[in-house]
């Protein structure tokens, strides 16, 4: 068969658009709505109380001394990314003193923010675990079933969740656990769960710990919120901390997308502890074999930046003040929400406002008083009912406040 | 309570059950070293003073330093402090890619005014494959691609990760050091209808050997009737000849024979923003819907890899290119490194020469790009490491940009001496 004379045929002429991204495509809606009152509350991007994106003090600084810096160059990073930044992130997520760390029994490589992290460990457990099933709670981030299912692994769900309370479905989540094959691999978030904002207690932790240990349960840490969540880097790494301190192995993977504004500077961590340095070495040359054909090396930018303030005492003391000061901004964005709305005499409890933590609140609207909201007071979110505080400020509580009374009186 | 275990220091609650004595990675077999990137840990770990570094294809001034281009220091400047850190949309930096689209296709192209190419950008040449890689096994799941021997060796890892099956074809001519033509139009006659081709656009990596753009043409006609599909590695422009514009040839013979092509383009050496990961893949299509769509299909690919990409190198690509000073003045500095390089094969060739070697070195000058393959057998080529410090990969690839006035000599010696009674 002959291609046609002038213009060839497409061998792709049959791909169909793929439907929008159902977090990334809010912001997208967003922008094209031409209101003066539009509120984007999607995308989990920090905000100033003036509505505008935040790149903090310590990263200018940082990157000041990174651009005045004539000896710098540009070349490639090994694979495995940049040295210091690596060491650096192990310490902040695990803690200084970890044994873990001092035995060398942690490999730790750069990846391009949480979902590259992700993608990477999951790839590594896809290839070298003896359990291809990983349980994801429900719900989770939109974008995990699709990171692990690219990686190969096969993903079933954990209760979290509980409509009903706003909270967490703690028996729910321990008998699903607990029926679980040996061996399978769970995914837990770290702090401030998303998108409900829901995390268990330091008891309830402990309890999870002893269950997974029990059952040989491979914990696979998400942290994206780390600071961002209570204001203390080492209090959200709490439930993290617990796990490796029994001696335990397991995966973490780090981003620097929200608690150090890097956003699209694609900026993580993927650490995986093992029993001894030995395995860790090798784990490490095999991690190397997962991302040189995914894009070689990790890009260096950001990872300077990182590196720059952790290492510093002075810009890393800045930087916690920084992270406290957002943190606290959405703690009081989270008080000013729920007092407008016991204010307006909103039906409902909405103390799980007050309750979840983090940057996102699940709010329990459905997706018809969420298409209510978004049509009649132009405020976007996504379908889940998930509203991001970052996106919030004193100015526009009052709309939301508004919309939400809105949307529960007259939309079922 | 805690109990200390006596083994490797480790905290065993008194209520945890599993005996936690084994690791679930015991099984996990040391990797190989990464047969390009492990050239330059070795050589790091060398304490020579005299060692030198051909392996890797970074660019090197005359003094053997890596160079970051003026126009980039410019575009740090302006940027820093200016802008935000927000996220990418999934496609990356839409300024970025309209510019780096003219670059291959043409200022003027059609094809970019109607809108046909579905582009992103992506993590240098190696995030452009595979996202390629990726999108070929999900909508073309019963292709293959049929790659150059030889080839850069990350293209196999890549097109294997993506679970599409690899076949080869003939490239490369080891008797004339240089293009094995009537081989490789034999592989694509026989090759089935409608297969998928990965090509090097210009100076092909490892070899340095391309087709003249008479062979372009003939390779373009056969693929033609073939029906095959074109998918170009462009890892190079500007490099090879100094004038992307020349460097992009077999690309623009390709269009006006009407292909629908894919493109790979990486800014690692050409703009010298290796670390940074900043490249395009585009892909051709038939009208602005279908090239919307396959955009779409592309991002969805991105989204569970790394969700978007970095900002940082493309805001550096975009700030040189949008104007019309640094665009330039990077023009300029990409001919200066084409000709360093140009300058360095010639003399590696004399300094050959003139030592009375009895082999042809007549290639080095033939040879294109960054890099000459020399033709050196692995034996011959851990003679040079182990005896004078001078690191490559072990299919005798020299990284030309390595090559200094300083140890051209040196090297050139090297290489007689291991080379004259072969």
């Amino acid at each position: 068969m002959s291609a046609s004379s002038d213009h060839a045929n497409s061998v792709f002429a049959s791909v169909v658009q793929a439907p929008e991204d159902p977090i990334l495509g809010v912001t997208v809606a967003y922008n094209k709505d031409p209101s003066p009152d539009k509120l984007n509350l999607g995308v989990g991007a920090y905000r100033t109380e003036e509505g505008k994106p935040l790149v903090l003090k310590v990263v200018r600084k940082a990157e000041q001394l990174l651009v005045n810096d004539p000896s710098r160059v540009k070349e490639y990073l090994p694979i495995t990314g940049l040295a210091d930044f690596n060491k650096l992130s192990a310490k902040l997520i695990f803690g200084a003193d970890s044994l873990a760390i001092q035995e060398n029994r942690v490999t730790t490589v750069q990846c391009l923010s949480g979902t590259g992290s992700l993608r990477v460990g999951a790839e590594f457990l896809a290839r070298h675990y003896h359990q291809r099933t990983i349980y994801i709670p429900q719900p989770t981030w939109g974008n995990h079933p699709k990171v692990f299912t690219l990686a190969g692994l096969s993903v079933k769900t954990y209760r979290y969740y509980s409509p009903n309370t706003r909270g967490l479905d703690f028996q729910g989540l321990l008998e699903d656990l607990g029926s679980a094959p040996a061996g399978a691999i769970v995914l837990l978030h770290a702090c401030a769960h998303n998108p409900t904002g829901v995390d268990p207690t330091s008891d309830q932790w402990e309890q999870i710990r002893q269950l997974m240990r029990s059952k040989g349960l491979l914990p696979f840490f998400d942290s994206a919120y780390q600071g961002f969540a209570s204001g203390s880097l080492d209090a959200d790494a709490a439930s993290v901390r617990m796990f490796v301190a029994d001696g335990g192995e397991c995966l973490a993977a780090q981003s620097y997308a929200k608690n150090m504004g890097l956003y699209g500077e694609r900026v993580g961590a993927l650490s995986i502890i093992c029993k001894t340095a030995e395995v860790a070495s090798r784990v490490e040359s095999q991690l190397k074999l997962v991302i040189r054909p995914m894009y070689s090396n990790p890009p260096i930018h950001g990872a300077s930046i990182v590196a720059t303030v952790l290492k510093d005492r002075d810009l890393y003391n800045e930087w916690t003040v920084e992270l406290k000061a957002m943190a606290d901004r959405i703690i009081s964005m989270r008080k000013q929400l729920f007092d407008a709305l016991q204010a307006r005499g909103t039906p409902g409890d909405w103390s799980h406002i007050l309750k979840q933590i983090g940057m996102f609140t699940f709010t329990g609207l459905n997706a018809n008083q969420v298409a209510f909201m978004t049509k009649e007071y132009h405020i976007y979110m996504t379908s889940d009912g998930r509203i991001s505080m970052a996106g919030l400020s004193s100015r526009t509580v009052p709309n939301l406040t508004e919309a939400i009374h809105a949307a529960v009186s007259s939309v079922a | 309570m805690l109990l200390r275990n006596g083994c490797a220091g480790r905290i065993l609650k008194s209520g945890s059950f599993r005996s936690m004595s084994t690791s679930w990675w015991k099984h996990v077999e040391p990797a190989p070293k990464d047969p390009i990137l492990g050239v330059t840990e070795a050589f790091l770990a060398d304490p020579s003073p005299d060692k030198v570094n051909v392996g890797v294809g970074a660019y090197r001034d005359d003094n053997g330093k890596p160079v970051v281009l003026e126009c980039v220091r410019e575009a740090e400047r302006r940027i820093a402090g200016n802008l935000n850190m927000e996220y990418l949309p999934m496609g990356g930096s839409i300024k970025m890619v309209e510019e780096t689209l003219k670059l291959a296709y043409g200022e003027n192209s059609d094809l970019i005014k109607e809108k046909q190419i579905a582009a992103v950008q992506a993590l240098s040449g190696t995030g452009a494959c595979r996202l390629f890689a990726d999108f070929q096994k999900r909508f073309s799941p019963d292709s293959q691609i049929y790659i150059p021997v030889p080839t850069w060796a990350n293209h196999h890892n890549i097109w294997r990760d993506a679970h599409v099956p690899q076949n080869t074809f003939h490239y490369y001519h080891p008797e004339s050091r240089g293009l094995d033509f009537a081989s490789m139009m034999e592989d694509i006659k026989n090759a089935p209808n409608g297969s998928f081709f990965l090509l090097h656009a210009c100076a092909h990596n490892p070899t340095g050997v391309d087709p003249t753009e008479e062979q372009w043409r003939e390779i373009s006609h056969q693929f033609k009737v073939k029906g095959h599909f074109a998918f170009f590695d462009m890892a190079y422009q500007g490099f090879a000849s100094g004038d992307p514009e020349r460097d992009a040839k077999s690309i623009r013979i390709f269009l006006e024979d009407g292909h629908l092509i894919g493109c790979a383009q990486s800014y690692a050496k050409n703009m010298g923003l290796y670390g940074q990961r900043v490249g395009c893949l585009s892909v051709i299509c038939e009208d602005e819907k279908q090239a919307v769509a396959v955009k779409s299909q592309l991002q969805q690919l991105a989204r569970p890899m790394y969700s978007n990409p970095p900002v940082h190198g493309a805001l550096v690509v975009s700030t040189i290119l949008g104007d019309p000073e640094l665009k330039k003045l990077w023009l300029t500095e990409v001919k200066g490194m084409a000709d360093r390089i140009i300058g360095m094969r010639s003399a590696l060739r004399e300094n050959l020469e003139k030592l009375g070697s009895p082999l042809s070195w007549e290639h080095i000058t033939k040879q294109i790009g960054m890099f000459c393959y020399s033709g050196m057998t692995p034996e011959q080529v851990d003679r040079l490491t182990n005896e004078y410090h001078i690191y490559m990969t072990r299919n005798g690839r020299i990284s030309m940009a390595g090559v200094t006035t300083g140890n051209v000599g040196f090297l050139a010696n090297a290489i007689h001496e291991v080379t004259k009674s072969a």
